[in-house]
């Protein structure tokens, strides 16, 4: 195999790179070791479109979470991402936290964040009645916003995809080759694919890429953040992020609805050596009971529908870092991407691009990039006359395949047959929700995997909720 | 939008939705119809596969395709009308119309005079119960499990592992074991069986598979397939003991912890729903609280017995009916139930006095398991009915009958202990 | 020997104890009624149970036929049934009732179709 360019890892930043490379006239493959594109932090986080108005001023961090925000009102137009722009709230309960509320306005002020406006604990509770009643004021953040993450990403990567860029996934990176102070080769699992660039955008695991190539002057460390999901008929619910004030240890718990009418609670944030342990504990769970009451008291986790477990790749020593290398031509290294990886992705993409491009990479852009791409159209969603014309158009829009989100096999079909299409239950769940209900795939699973198998032409053994291994079923019990 | 005209819709054709068609179609409703959103009526029987159904009703241990084929031969006698393939997606109260999908027809618009609402409930799932650790493949509820063996020729596991002694989890061990799985133990929360004795015998008892009572899984391990599961026995207060935390091998965990009644239609209709059985609140024609609308079987409540199922049906079809027709009798005074002593709640919760004298079967579960009980049904200090029990037990339904003539006012059940 | 029997034949579940040997029961207490008495005998002398399961239906992967013993099987025999059950099949249309195995394992047993199949 030989490309231009390849780049480690297809969770957001990856996938954004590819596609604002895919821009220009070059040669693009996206390298991964998972089955499906979405990675891994990207695909397990809160769902939130950052402003950056409390990053550390004049970071590379700041300045591209800062520069993405904005830009996430086109994409998501362009790329048809479920996406909110509702507000964050940052209420606060007691003296000492009233009294940190000038600082933090002044921090987002020095990022440039400059539409922060305070807001008395009457508004507050105005907009967001299920708020402590303790509140004494606070700090209003209208952009931060809510997204569909699994859709951004799978989005980025449909649309790079369209316009010329490979995908090889279930490929772990083995090794990387250079020759004369310059990149020569990836080599994967599934083969050696020569290339001129690497892009090391492998998140948890951008350590170990960049310890093939003797650059790895840094270590990730995997901070575990736990979440609870809850019903979307909770009892109570908010209609903004509500955001605790930072202490010195924790950025805190937080609660905010998601951008598909849930309730989302946590995360924690416990440092740990594993990258692969994302075990949800009692011990987690409870603190996120415990502190989210001090910003919602009636919050009712015995709503919750799933808990789930992401680990964000920290760093150590911290910070988000961008690096290209003197005698290493054609290497570039991404580390630190951790829980504002997902908003600055689309920014990074574009820095990274033009890093490349100021550093003698004489990439032509194209006249005919496609700049758009349809999601598959949601049943659920659509009025009444038009769910009436999807069916007669196509009669599997009358099937409903998972009761609790109401999707449909047309749209589970659809999910598995576009292109970089789902293969396991996971990947079909990120892309149409079935089985993100409160049933939790109790009644649509049996279906999901008859359905994945009949598609794929396997068998249901075959069939794995995300990766080797993950089988769902051990076969046939008649043969 | 394609539209359909009927006296009564019943929505769901499992055990509640066939009884309550049937029953509506000899009480006289000249059309009746039932939506269904599988290829075949039957409900969740089809995968029932086991006997230990129809004994109260039939004085004969069926399998779950015979009891409910004996309703299904009866619906094709009677005429009454069956779409299936169609999910509903909205019930409307005022209008009295049930607006579903159908892949032949498109969206259908079904006109009713009166609504039954048989959907039944779904399964608790490892989340609801809040079981940490990771989340590997492996991982079923004991009614899908059951559906991917009994109706997909699937099986989805070679160790296993069951948390909660409820009915499905037993007879899912014995289902697995007869398939040459191997089920390592069944784990139950409680210091008591959640299920029928019966089944602890024939399930577990007769494959020697071992009941561990007051135990939990405290973590689920495995990144792709389960890999394992901790199990520790937990103390008065439901905690776990984790120094006596044990680790089980197993690739499949099966979870038997309950049923939820299924009420997203009617929430959405705002019908009133009871915090306690997560069901409409419903009187003894099993009409809810919206005029019209009925409901029967597991979307009330949550039944442990077909049979009881059928026989609540068959009011809530005969009800609505007669509501179809004009001739539901006119209420002169409307009670409630109230719940006594180590009694959870009553089904109904609500009885409407008319001029018509009534048979009302009280439907209700214990708190807490006794031995030597004497159930009793009374008004005030009017005692209407008792009778002595042997054993009453969480999981076993409890029942008793009253004439509404008899009844003078707010009626209590409550279990007394025998002296 | 001493058996202490739980009884199903109803959800009460009464505890039934019996003792004797193999061939006779020298005493029987506990049962709550006339068909527990039998019952519990029953299960001390020759325990039956009646085998639920499915059959593969020819040339389809995915359908499978509910299948029930005529009436009870000893229940030392369930497993050896099982392995026959497993090789068998069933051709479409099926009646209820229609006898799948005749005969099973000399039990003079049949196991049968619960459920129509067209």
């Amino acid at each position: 195999m030989k490309t231009d360019v390849v780049i480690i890892g297809a969770g957001a930043v990856g996938c954004a790179i590819a596609r604002e490379l895919s821009k220009y006239h070059v040669k693009v493959t996206v390298v991964d070791k998972n089955e499906d594109v979405g990675g891994d932090a990207s695909k397990s986080n809160s769902a939130i479109i950052h402003t950056g108005y409390d990053a550390s001023p004049g970071t590379l961090e700041s300045q591209l979470v800062v520069a993405a925000n904005p830009m996430y009102d086109e994409i998501v137009k362009d790329l048809d991402v479920p996406f909110k722009r509702i507000g964050a709230i940052l209420p606060a309960f007691t003296d000492e936290q009233f009294e940190q509320l000038p600082a933090i306005k002044e921090k987002a002020f020095k990022n440039h964040v400059y539409d922060v406006e305070y807001k008395s604990g009457a508004e507050l509770l105005e907009m967001e009645p299920n708020l402590n009643p303790e509140v004494k004021g606070g700090l209003y953040i209208p952009r931060e916003s809510i997204i569909d993450p699994f859709i951004l990403v799978q989005a980025m990567a449909e649309n790079a995809a369209a316009n010329g860029a490979e995908f090889l996934l279930g490929a772990k990176v083995t090794d990387i080759k250079t020759e004369n102070g310059k990149i020569k080769s990836v080599v994967t699992e599934k083969g050696e694919i020569e290339t001129q660039y690497v892009i090391n955008s492998a998140g948890l695991y951008c350590d170990e890429i960049a310890a093939m190539v003797g650059k790895a002057d840094y270590k990730v460390v995997a901070r575990k953040g736990q979440f609870y999901i809850l019903d979307k008929n909770t009892s109570c619910q908010v209609n903004h992020i509500v955001l605790p004030i930072p202490t010195k240890i924790t950025k805190g718990k937080l609660m905010c609805p998601t951008i598909h009418g849930n309730m989302l609670v946590g995360p924690t944030a416990e440092d740990q050596e594993s990258k692969v342990d994302k075990s949800t504990t009692a011990e987690g769970l409870l603190s996120i009971e415990k502190d989210v009451r001090n910003l919602i008291p009636n919050v009712n986790l015995r709503d919750t529908i799933t808990q789930y477990c992401g680990l964000r790749p920290n760093r150590n020593p911290e910070g988000l870092n961008f690096n290209m290398y003197d005698d290493l031509a054609g290497y570039i290294n991404l580390s630190g991407v951790r829980s504002t990886g997902l908003t600055l992705s689309v920014a990074m993409g574009k820095y990274v691009v033009q890093q490349m491009l100021m550093h003698g990479a004489g990439f032509v852009l194209k006249d005919n990039f496609i700049k758009e791409r349809k999601g598959i159209v949601k049943f659920s969603e659509q009025p009444l006359d038009v769910q009436d014309a999807l069916i007669r158009e196509n009669p599997l829009y009358g099937n409903v395949i998972c009761r609790c989100e109401t999707i449909t096999e047309a749209e589970i079909m659809q999910a598995i047959h576009r292109p970089l299409g789902a293969k396991s239950v996971d990947a079909v769940k990120r892309r149409v929700r079935a089985g993100m209900g409160r049933c939790q795939g109790g009644f649509c699973g049996p279906k999901v995997i008859e359905i994945l198998a009949r598609e794929l032409g396997c068998a249901p053994e075959e069939i794995n909720k995300h990766n080797p291994g993950s089988y769902m079923v051990t076969g046939r019990s008649r043969d | 939008m394609y539209t359909m005209e009927y006296d009564v819709v019943v929505i769901g054709g499992g055990p509640a939705g066939l009884a309550a068609a049937v029953s509506a179609k000899e009480e006289g409703a000249d059309k009746v119809l039932i939506i269904e959103r599988d290829n075949a009526l039957g409900g969740i029987l089809q995968q029932c596969i086991h006997p230990g159904f129809g004994l109260t009703r039939f004085k004969e241990e069926l399998t779950g395709p015979e009891y409910y084929s004996r309703f299904t031969k009866k619906v094709a006698e009677l005429g009454v009308d069956v779409l299936l393939n169609a999910m509903v997606l909205e019930v409307n109260d005022e209008a009295k119309q049930v607006l579903c999908t159908n892949s032949e027809y498109g969206m259908v618009c079904v006109q009713a005079k009166s609504i039954v609402l048989s959907m039944g409930c779904r399964e608790r799932t490892r989340a609801n119960i809040v079981v940490p650790g990771t989340r590997p493949a492996g991982l079923y509820t004991a009614g899908s499990a059951q559906r991917l063996v009994n109706r997909q020729n699937i099986m989805v596991g070679k160790k296993v592992v069951i948390l909660g002694s409820g009915d499905i989890g037993m007879i899912m061990a014995r289902r697995m074991t007869l398939e040459g799985a191997e089920v390592v133990m069944v784990v139950e929360l409680m210091d008591y069986l959640a299920g029928l004795t019966r089944n602890r015998v024939q399930c577990l008892d007769d494959f020697g598979i071992p009941l561990k009572l007051a135990h939990t899984i405290t973590k689920i391990e495995g990144n792709e397939r389960v890999t394992g599961v901790y199990v520790a026995p937990v103390d008065e207060n439901k905690k776990p003991i984790l120094e006596k935390e044990e680790y089980v091998p197993c690739d499949t965990v099966l979870f038997s912890v309950g049923l939820i009644p299924e009420n997203e239609l009617s929430k959405k209709a705002e019908i009133a729903i009871s915090p306690v059985t997560n069901g409409p609140v419903v009187n003894q024609q099993m009409q809810t609280s919206k005029a019209g609308i009925f409901a029967c079987g597991n979307v009330v409540h949550v039944n442990d017995l077909v049979d009881n199922v059928s026989a609540e049906s068959e009011t809530a079809g005969r009800f609505a009916a007669r509501f179809a027709m004009g001739n539901l009798p006119s209420v002169v005074k409307e009670i409630t139930c109230q719940t006594g002593r180590n009694v959870r709640y009553v089904c109904p919760q609500k009885i409407s006095l008319s001029a018509e004298n009534e048979t009302v079967n009280l439907y209700f579960r214990v708190l807490t398991p006794e031995f030597g009980a004497t159930l009793v049904a009374k008004c005030g200090d009017k005692e209407l009915t008792r009778k002595k029990e042997i054993k009453v037990n969480p999981g076993e339904m409890c029942h008793l009958t009253v004439d509404t003539k008899d009844i003078t006012g707010d009626l209590t059940v409550e279990v007394l202990k025998e002296d | 020997m001493k058996k202490e029997i739980i009884c199903t034949i109803c959800p009460k579940g009464c505890t039934v104890t019996v003792e004797g040997d193999a061939g006779a029961i020298s005493s029987i207490s506990g049962f709550g009624c006339k068909r527990g008495q039998d019952y519990a005998t029953a299960e001390f002398t020759s325990p039956v149970r009646i085998l639920t399961t499915t059959v593969k239906i020819a040339d389809k992967d995915g359908d499978l036929l509910p299948v029930r013993s005529s009436s009870p099987l000893p229940k030392d025999k369930i497993m050896e049934c099982m392995e026959v059950i497993k090789k068998a099949t069933a051709g479409l249309p099926v009646c209820q009732y229609d006898v799948i195995v005749e005969n099973i394992c000399g039990t003079g047993v049949d196991i049968v179709a619960t459920k129509t199949m067209k």
